[in-house]
């Protein structure tokens, strides 16, 4: 049951690459713009949260504190966007990249001083718990992370596809201009979805801090989401999720079957093939830029 | 002569047919338009004959030979150069600099000269700065010389697409819509200089326009298009009263927008 | 106001615009090279250390402020030039074939590597040299047996045509040294911006389509590019190493990348002053803070607190200012004071307003 292991714990592992890669193409899909503080926003997610519930800081009750954390996220993200990102609107793709980057930078040096740069860990109802299916042994965190993932991608996915909002946001996001003159509050849009790019994660960040130690610099983990969403094709949410997955399993078989040294180097050697020889990964969104 | 040639040349995009079938020749010296509609498929031929596009069907000839192994940065070395519908010009650079790029296909120095700015390097300079301002003379742009695209007004950009691909000395001139979006001083400036390129420089110049008084100022000969097929060719006055072409700008035949 | 009167082409050719302008630069030429005799060993080595950023930025501004590709992941080729120099002065080939030779073998690599990564714009192509970045960890770690993997390499002593160079024993020369390369590669790409090729490297900058139809070769010249991008931040990363001492695969991680990266653009990208300004900042920026932090430690008498990190973090804020309120950076905002001075009282606070555009989606749905 070797091999059911390595699958179980790649799936979680995944599931959170993929909710990072979620936000990146969640904010990439509605405003054009790429977040490469994703993995920093999730950092900062988890470490609210363990802020509000670990004991030896506020000993807030887990089924409180966290939606209390992911509003908080959710409200970060919309008052970045307005105080900070808006400002950028309609300049090229390149200045929000590297906003972005410095805005990484900024909360990697900021969560460092408050909550120093040890490894914490979230204490969690479910910690520790196991249940055994069908001989496999799992644990609640890991059954948690996969349950939460799959939901919320469906949630998103819908929401993309059926809501008034979700299409005002799609419509936004391909024609600025259009949208703007056939009455959708672009800006607003742009901020809602900046909102939810930090709830989504904040939903990341608990889920990776309840199964493993977290520390500032986690949200060099975002690279990895990278490799998932440009395997996904970088404007789909379903596809984000799945190209989480395929770096998250690639990664314990890699270990497994590579000598040291060489696995990690799987995931980027995989985004890389696909950058090359499928840039618009699984799903192709792309086109020729016309004359 | 004949020295640029389409051959039953066909274009599709998935489902739509944008150029169907379309034959043509320009002959030497000759100011040749093709108008149409939106949609009619005229910036597409303009885009196979620079090699952005590959046609599913037909030969482009120039000078007899076919140009379909050429590249689209090899397309300008034949003696082809264009311009574009929405001007695609350098932004952060001045007017001078922008012409200077034109004088690319005539760039012979090998990188290591250049990195040393060697004496060869120098004189090379000279020579396409010289070229670049019979241009500027002719297209009286002295006064923007050195003055930055970005900053520079709808109709002098117009003028400057224009210069830049009269400074790579071409056989053939594309030009797409040269008039659109230019005052009627401008348009005239504008006819009068397609007329001295004709006379003057020699060269053979195919363009696509709207405006029909440009048109029938200059063309020897014009091809209508609609729907990607060829409606009439022939004399300006010609195709204006061809029935087909009235019947294609009044009946609503556009097919979907360019 | 100056008005510049051209008498013939060469007077647009020249690297000179005027001769104010040579003067001034002469006469920073004159202090950089008195700098020895002015600073201590601590700030000679500082200034050798913003040298060396400048070149490094200079390598990456051609690719990057010139051709217009953003690249995350040049720390790699750093790596490369530092390991390939290091390892050919360990193998007993003299400083002044094995430094050139290490810039040459990273320019090659470069061209190499550019070929299929060059084809993916924008974004893409941002995330795929951030791959290549965290990769080259990686790879120095396998290839232990050349690298010395974790515990990485140190550097040999060198000289050259017999005069020994030692960051410490003799800082001044190893200043000389960086300096000297400083001046070959600044040379070397003011003619190259001067040039067919530099205006072909604008060309593609901005607008692709259009630098095709006037003949430019995208693929060949974008590798060329990246290039000679590579074998100058490989020249920059061979000092790094000798500058450093020792050094393995940390020294050059993706944080390095990034910083680099985001130093031309606080510096100001598309000018070859922009490699300059940017370096001076990260380079003078620790000082600055441990200065400052030293001064308010005094005043509030709060003893030595020390905040980790503080230096990116600073950074970082610094860098969003920027691109907030003078996206041209340092240079841009330079430009504009100057400008200011130059035509008083005549300014307009509109004369060097951007332009907005509305972005269309690449994308099709």
């Amino acid at each position: 049951m070797d091999i059911m292991q390595l699958v179980v714990s790649g799936l979680a592992n995944g599931c959170v690459y993929g909710l990072i890669a979620l936000g990146f193409v969640l904010i990439y899909k509605a405003t054009e713009a790429v977040n490469f503080a994703q993995g920093d926003f999730m950092m900062l997610g988890a470490f609210i949260t363990i802020w509000l519930v670990n004991a030896e800081y506020m000993g807030l009750n887990f089924w409180v504190a966290v939606p209390i954390a992911i509003v908080m996220m959710g409200i970060f993200g919309y008052l970045l966007d307005v105080l900070v990102v808006r400002r950028l609107f309609g300049q090229p793709q390149i200045a929000v990249v590297i906003l972005t980057i410095a805005i990484g930078f900024v909360l990697r040096f900021a969560v460092g001083a408050i909550w120093t740069h040890e490894p914490q860990l979230l204490e969690t109802p479910f910690a520790g718990g196991i249940a055994n299916v069908g001989g496999i042994v799992l644990g609640y965190e890991e059954i948690a992370v996969i349950i939460v993932t799959l939901l919320l991608t469906g949630f998103l996915f819908l929401f993309f596809r059926r809501a008034k909002l979700g299409k005002a946001m799609q419509a936004a996001s391909q024609n600025q201009l259009a949208a703007y003159y056939v009455g959708i509050p672009v800006k607003r849009i742009q901020s809602l979805v900046w909102a939810l790019g930090g709830a989504v994660a904040a939903v990341a960040g608990i889920l990776f801090a309840s199964k493993g130690a977290i520390d500032p610099s986690t949200g060099l983990l975002g690279i990895k989401a990278f490799a998932a969403a440009v395997i996904g094709g970088f404007g789909s949410l379903p596809g984000a999720l799945i190209g989480g997955l395929i770096i998250g399993m690639v990664e314990p078989f890699a270990a497994y079957a590579l000598p040291a040294g060489y696995s990690q180097i799987a995931p980027y050697a995989i985004m890389l093939l696909v950058l090359i020889f499928r840039p618009a990964g699984l799903f192709a969104q792309m086109q020729n830029k016309k004359v | 002569m004949s020295l640029l040639t389409l051959e039953n040349v066909t274009l599709r995009f998935g489902g739509l047919v944008a150029v169907n079938n379309v034959s043509f020749h320009v002959g030497e010296g000759e100011v040749f338009a093709l108008v149409g509609p939106n949609g009619a498929g005229k910036s597409t031929i303009f885009n196979l004959i620079s090699r952005f596009y590959t046609p599913a069907k037909g030969d482009i000839l120039f000078n007899g030979e076919t140009i379909l192994n050429k590249r689209p940065d090899q397309v300008p070395s034949l003696g082809i150069a264009r311009t574009f519908q929405n001007i695609e010009l350098f932004e952060q650079s001045t007017v001078l600099q922008n012409l200077l790029v034109g004088r690319q296909r005539h760039a012979k120095n090998g990188l290591l000269s250049q990195l040393i700015f060697s004496p060869s390097v120098r004189d090379e300079e000279r020579r396409h700065r010289a070229v670049v301002e019979e241009v500027i003379d002719f297209l009286e742009l002295q006064a923007y010389r050195d003055k930055y695209i970005a900053g520079l007004p709808y109709g002098v950009r117009k003028v400057v697409e224009l210069a830049r691909a009269l400074a790579t000395e071409p056989k053939v001139l594309l030009l797409d819509e040269p008039a659109s979006g230019l005052s009627v001083e401008e348009t005239q400036d504008m006819i009068f200089w397609i007329e001295d390129i004709k006379k003057q420089m020699g060269i053979t110049v195919l363009m696509v326009e709207h405006d029909m008084n440009l048109v029938s100022a200059v063309s020897d000969r014009v091809l209508a298009l609609a729907d990607g097929k060829e409606l009439a060719i022939g004399t300006p006055s010609e195709v204006q009263s061809h029935p087909d072409v009235i019947k294609a700008y009044l009946g609503g035949t556009g097919g979907a927008k360019e | 106001m100056r008005f510049v009167f051209k008498r013939s082409y060469d007077d647009d050719i020249r690297l000179f615009k005027h001769r104010p302008q040579m003067f001034w630069y002469l006469a920073l030429l004159v202090l950089v090279v008195a700098l020895p005799w002015l600073l201590d060993d601590f700030f000679l080595g500082e200034a050798t250390n913003v040298l060396i950023w400048a070149i490094a930025g200079m390598g990456l501004m051609v690719l990057t402020g010139h051709t217009g590709q953003v690249s995350l992941g040049h720390a790699a080729f750093m790596a490369l030039g530092c390991y390939s120099n290091v390892i050919l002065l360990q193998n007993g080939v003299p400083f002044i074939i094995a430094f050139p030779l290490a810039g040459l073998i990273t320019g090659v690599v470069g061209v190499i590597v550019a070929l299929p990564v060059l084809r993916l714009h924008g974004i893409y192509l941002a995330i795929a040299t951030l791959a290549i970045s965290v990769l080259s960890e990686d790879i120095i770690v396998i290839a232990a047996p050349w690298t010395g993997g974790v515990s990485g390499l140190s550097a040999p002593a060198f000289d050259i045509f017999g005069v020994s160079i030692n960051r410490y024993g003799t800082p001044d020369l190893f200043y000389f040294l960086t300096l000297g390369v400083t001046l070959v590669v600044l040379g070397a790409y003011r003619n190259l911006m001067r040039a067919p090729l530099g205006r072909a490297f604008v060309a593609i900058r901005d607008s692709e389509i259009s630098a095709q139809a006037m003949g430019v070769n995208i693929t060949k010249t974008k590798a060329i590019s990246f290039g000679i991008s590579c074998a100058i931040v490989g020249m920059a990363g061979s000092l790094l190493g000798l500058f450093a001492g020792a050094f393995n695969h940390e020294t050059f991680n993706i944080v390095l990348s990034i910083q680099l990266f985001l130093m031309i653009v606080i510096g100001g990208l598309g000018s070859i002053h922009g490699a300059f300004f940017g370096a001076l900042i990260i380079g003078f920026l620790p000082q600055v803070i441990a200065m400052t932090r030293d001064g308010l430690s005094n005043i509030f008498s709060l003893g030595s607190v020390t905040i980790p990190g503080i230096e990116s973090g600073v950074f970082a804020v610094i860098l969003i200012c920027f691109v907030l309120f003078e996206p041209l950076g340092v240079y841009g905002r330079w430009v504009k004071i100057r400008t200011y001075f130059e035509l008083f009282p005549f300014y307009r606070k509109g004369m060097f307003k951007r332009q907005k555009s509305f972005l269309k989606t690449e994308r099709m749905k």
